[in-house]
């Protein structure tokens, strides 16, 4: 089917990268200009006199690095968690007849849609209670709940489409279970797990809500969190440049795994949702 | 808490002689669910049952000994606030604004990129940087280009003083709100229309064309409602997520210029005020308004949830 690229296409190829980067571009751009800059009023879209201050500045601020710090270790233990526990859960709903299985689903689904905001209330009451509030596994508790269900469906749309008769092929074949399973399912199956992993990530690297009202100190407060406190010594003049720049150092690492990730994240956003 | 899991009930009935092996199976799916089930009942049901009992109180955590049970009380309170009424209108218009045009934005980059024949990874790595980036930096992003000292916005834009503050007035900040979302999650609405796109068959679209429908019929007797399920599923997430809106508004406005949403309400109430009582009446109602609108929409949509999860 060969289609041909007209001009509208062209067109519309442009608005699509505009549309994307230009705001990118501008974090990057204000990242650049100096605090003398911002203070008086710069509206022009690139620095007059680019400098590095900035970078400087955030990568020796304690908080921001212990944020940071805070961000890779929670978002990386409850993407491992999440993932385990719905890979279990997605083997027995692509390969199992159990009852309950739509049950399951129908949970997920639910949890998916719910208004974590609506949580904030009686989770802040019961962490403090059992020592949880303004601490790592605190977070890592509820971004587990909250992305399993994303986890689940994509697992089971991707465990779906793998021809498990091969597993047995092998085992006819001479292979023990355990050569059978590692040989043939792990690299037929790990794509699909690795593609959940990115999407959890994003979530728990994003979450803001809970962020913000179950920590209390740098302790375990994430990025997302410390950026909206850190308005600097004059509220009326928030440092532009500073926030821009931790926003590109936060930025960076979503831009590495979207580079080197593209087509796994596509196929793992739209597997659960429109396949037929 | 494997106590209160309850065995979820059967749906269909149990054939009379059931196998040894399918019970097996029956027993291993069931353990293999167990752990996440677990987890996601852990930090939502159970909560919710503590909202829901919270909300009968006048409690103030400040307070704890004046604690005295009010009955429903604080929904009395809450529903005949026009503070309330004021927040649930944002939200809904916000829903329903960012929504539309994110489905049309989003269905004409679905079009540009199920034509696009070159540099298919450029573009598909451009779109998802606004789907990974973290929505309260794409708020700061905005937040400084609408900015009167050191925004862009003023000066690019016609017709626009450059001394117009956009954070000054309720519906420029509205707006200011809305396009921060929008450009945040128009690509997630855009791959899941390109994938429903990719479904229509190209033999029908040719044929239509042979029996000579134009491009506007084309598009609306066959493409539309050939990718209903895909538009459906896409409308569905994002009106649910656009609903629960709150990073954007606390890092522009705070709720300023009356642009706060039913969920900074709710998040003012708790953790601000300490109010728990008021504060978890707002997260029944909350609660409860995400499963009308959630049934609203899969009803009057019909949409087709089983297709939704990949049992079609």
């Amino acid at each position: 089917m060969s289609q041909k690229n007209n001009i509208g296409t062209w067109i519309g190829f442009a608005a699509i990268l505009v549309w994307c980067l230009l705001p990118v571009v501008w974090i990057i751009s204000l990242s650049f200009k100096s605090v003398d800059e911002t203070a008086s009023g710069s509206p022009q879209f690139l620095p007059k006199d680019p400098t590095l201050d900035n970078y400087r500045d955030i990568l020796s601020n304690g908080d921001f690095l212990a944020a940071l710090r805070n961000s890779f270790g929670i978002a990386l233990i409850a993407t491992f968690l999440a993932v385990v526990f719905a890979t279990l859960a997605a083997y027995a709903i692509a390969r199992l007849e159990f009852k309950g299985k739509r049950l399951v689903l129908s949970l997920a689904l639910a949890i998916a849609m719910f208004p974590v905001v609506s949580l904030v209330g009686p989770l802040f009451d019961m962490w403090r209670t059992f020592g949880l509030f303004n601490t790592w596994p605190g977070l890592i508790i509820p971004y587990m709940s909250f992305t399993l269900p994303l986890a689940i469906w994509t697992l089971s749309a991707f465990f779906r489409e793998i021809p498990w008769e091969m597993e047995q092929a092998a085992q006819v074949d001479g292979a023990t279970s355990w050569q059978a399973f590692r040989k043939v399912i792990v690299p037929l199956a790990a794509p699909g797990v690795f593609t959940a992993a990115i999407l959890t990530f994003f979530f728990a690297w994003n979450e803001f809500v809970l962020a913000i009202s179950l920590t209390s100190t740098t302790g375990s407060r994430t990025v997302p969190a410390q950026l909206s406190y850190f308005v600097g010594p004059d509220p009326f003049n928030p440092p532009y440049g500073q926030l821009a720049t931790a926003s590109v150092v936060v930025t960076v690492p979503i831009i590495v795994i979207v580079l080197l990730f593209q087509r796994k994240i596509v196929a793992g956003l739209t597997s659960g949702a429109v396949k037929g | 808490m494997t106590t209160t899991l309850s065995r979820p009930p059967a749906d269909t009935k149990v054939p009379a002689a059931e196998s040894d092996r399918s019970k097996a199976e029956n027993r291993l799916g069931q353990k293999l669910v167990a752990p996440a089930v677990v987890l996601m009942l852990l930090v939502t049901a159970y909560p919710m049952m503590q909202a829901l009992y919270l909300s009968l109180f006048n409690y103030r955590l400040t307070a704890p000994d004046d604690r005295e049970f009010v009955g429903l009380g604080n929904y009395g309170t809450v529903l005949t606030d026009s503070l309330f009424w004021q927040d649930m209108w944002n939200t809904v218009l916000i829903m329903v604004v960012t929504v539309a045009v994110e489905l049309v934005i989003g269905f004409a980059f679905a079009m540009v990129m199920h034509r696009v024949i070159f540099a298919r990874g450029v573009i598909r790595t451009s779109i998802l940087i606004p789907y990974g980036i973290i929505t309260v930096v794409s708020a700061f992003a905005w937040q400084f280009a609408f900015s009167l000292n050191n925004g862009f916005v003023n000066s690019w834009v016609p017709f626009i003083e450059d001394n117009f503050n956009w954070f000054g007035d309720h519906w420029p900040a509205m707006f200011a709100i809305m396009v921060s979302e929008i450009w945040k999650t128009t690509p997630f609405m855009a791959l899941l229309l390109l994938a429903g796109l990719s479904q229509v068959s190209e033999d029908m679209l040719e044929a239509a064309k042979v029996d000579g429908a134009t491009w506007w019929q084309r598009l609306w007797k066959v493409i539309l409602p050939n990718m209903r399920a895909a538009i459906m599923v896409a409308v569905l997430f994002r009106a649910l997520d656009a609903y629960r809106i709150f990073d954007n508004i606390f890092v522009m406005t705070r709720g300023a210029q009356e642009t706060e949403s039913v969920s900074f309400l709710t998040y003012r109430q708790v953790i601000e005020q300490v109010q728990l009582g008021v504060g978890s009446a707002l997260s029944v109602l909350l609660f409860l308004s995400v499963l009308l609108l959630a049934w609203l929409i899969i009803k009057l949509f019909r949409v087709d949830l089983a297709q939704a999860r990949g049992e079609g």
